[in-house]
């Protein structure tokens, strides 16, 4: 299987704060990879490097066989077309509709014009995320779960290749929860989009992810399988996944 | 040695920070001229900045030139030179008062919203969810803006001349009872196209200095609802006092070195 992105020896600071030290990850083209760890471990902090909104302090990303880092700011924004980004809170634009939102970057990324076959492409978006007829609402008049998925809509809009999912299910019921990591299965084996998850949700992991890879104290400290996940004997893991499962009652 | 690491600190954060401001500004002037040119998002800013700011303007300059019709007759009357408050109302007003109290009121109009609106969508993750849309957000925000600014401070400034001078007209001779026809006449007798052009030459730097202080203050902004009201207090303080320097510089520039 093919390396899409490739992570080495990621390393980033905030003022004397430091974050990442020393994050190596591959991550295999068609697949769902999910980095999990706890809260405020950096798992966002990997995405933005690996978007480049944010830049290492040392280390290297590849997209392929290319160098991102350092690369010109044109070059940049052609990269980041390549992939789709659904932030933990959504992050939409709270002055413009859904049917806009959603149209940003079919309009500034594709250079769509507004018109029929715009509109056409919203509401194929919008059933694909199960949320028809909502078009001309404000994200205000939205509830947490239909944000996700209107942002998830505008995340694959201009089918990218890769899409990063920043904690798509925190903040969500089990029911909502589930529907997300149905849509992330649905984008990933349907659309062939590479996916990457950042999550702390572990019942949410194990159904979803092809590959898990565990983030704590700035590194990788474990990579493989949800079925090697199960059976490794690796003290973090094991206490991360005993705790994820005790809090939500399933121990 | 402690406090000397502080200034130090301090000192270093501050030159950064201007460094940090004058690369932001640049990259808005190297944006200015390349399209697309958002003509719908630059009407909107138009509408927001300056129709909907018609009357603010408009009140406050009315009310500055009755103030200072009333205090220039009262002076000049000690020299029997009353009817000369026509020519100081206009002069005063045209070249000083239009331009900055029209930015003033700005500034706490629309350089306050500007950073806020900004502000908000920086801690939302909104602006990160632009650049990840291959978007650049000073292209996206700030243009249309600055663009929206650069047009209507000099239009609310010239109708701020008229406003004002208009004001120190009914003062001073409704209420101050000074000869109509000779305070019009002293008016016209020494105000020249140059004290016009010179406020509107200030009202378009003015324009700059605010759009793009508020606009940098809201990219920048961190920390949540706490950080969006911290950076548009600095703002606000920031283009303020930067108006007031600038229109320092500009008019010593004009008399001094332009003879105007």
């Amino acid at each position: 299987m093919n390396t899409i992105i490739k992570v080495k020896d990621l390393f980033k600071a905030f003022h004397d704060h430091e974050v990442l030290k020393g994050v190596s990850l591959d991550i295999e083209e068609g697949k769902i990879t999910t980095v999990i760890g706890k809260s405020g471990t950096g798992k966002s902090v990997l995405l933005k490097n690996i978007i480049g909104i944010l830049k290492p302090d040392s280390g290297e990303v590849f997209y392929r066989d290319s160098r991102i880092n350092d690369i010109k700011p044109q070059e940049l924004l052609e990269f980041r077309k390549k992939i789709g980004y659904l932030f933990q809170n959504a992050a939409l634009f709270d002055f413009m509709t859904v049917k806009e939102n959603i149209g940003f970057p079919l309009v500034e990324q594709l250079g769509m014009n507004p018109g029929k076959k715009l509109d056409d492409r919203v509401v194929k978006l919008l059933d694909l995320v199960e949320l028809p007829g909502i078009e001309n609402k404000f994200p205000s008049e939205l509830s947490g779960g239909m944000r996700k998925r209107v942002g998830l809509a505008r995340a694959i809009a201009v089918e990218p290749e890769i899409v990063l999912f920043d904690e798509p299910t925190t903040g969500l019921d089990p029911i909502l929860a589930q529907s997300i990591d149905s849509l992330i299965i649905k984008v990933n084996r349907e659309l062939n989009m590479t996916c990457i998850v950042i999550s702390h949700d572990i019942p949410s992991t194990l159904h979803s992810a092809d590959k898990v890879a565990l983030l704590f104290d700035g590194t990788i400290q474990f990579a493989g399988t949800p079925d090697e996940v199960m059976r490794s004997d690796h003290r973090i893991l094991k206490q991360f996944i005993s705790n994820s499962f005790r809090s939500r009652g399933e121990i | 040695m402690k406090v000397f690491e502080k200034i130090g600190k301090k000192i270093a954060t501050t030159v950064d920070q201007i460094i940090t401001f004058l690369k932001f500004f640049r990259d808005c002037f190297k944006w200015l001229p390349v399209p697309p040119f958002r003509f719908g998002q630059i009407a909107e800013q138009v509408e927001k900045i300056g129709i909907e700011s018609i009357i603010i303007v408009s009140l406050s300059t009315f009310t500055t030139g009755m103030i200072i019709g009333l205090q220039l007759v009262n002076i000049m009357r000690l020299f029997g030179g009353e009817t000369f408050a026509g020519a100081g109302v206009a002069i005063s007003i045209s070249r000083e008062l239009a331009p900055v109290i029209t930015a003033i009121v700005l500034i706490g109009k629309n350089g306050s919203s500007m950073t806020a609106e900004i502000g908000s969508m920086k801690v939302t993750e909104q602006i990160d969810a632009m650049e990840t849309m291959a978007v650049n957000p000073i292209r996206y925000l700030v243009i249309p803006r600055l663009v929206a600014s650069i047009f209507v401070f000099p239009a609310l400034t010239a109708l701020a001349n008229v406003v004002g001078v208009f004001g120190g007209y009914l003062v001073s001779v409704k209420v101050m009872q000074v000869n109509s026809a000779a305070y019009l006449n002293t008016m016209y007798y020494w105000t020249d196209p140059d004290d016009i052009w010179t406020g509107l030459v200030k009202a378009v730097v003015f324009a700059v200095i605010v759009t793009t202080i508020c606009c940098y203050q809201g990219l920048k902004t961190r920390g949540g609802a706490k950080g969006v009201g911290d950076s548009t207090t600095t703002a606000v303080v920031i283009s303020t006092v930067a108006i007031l320097i600038a229109d320092y510089i500009m008019t010593d520039i004009f008399i001094s070195f332009l003879g105007l």
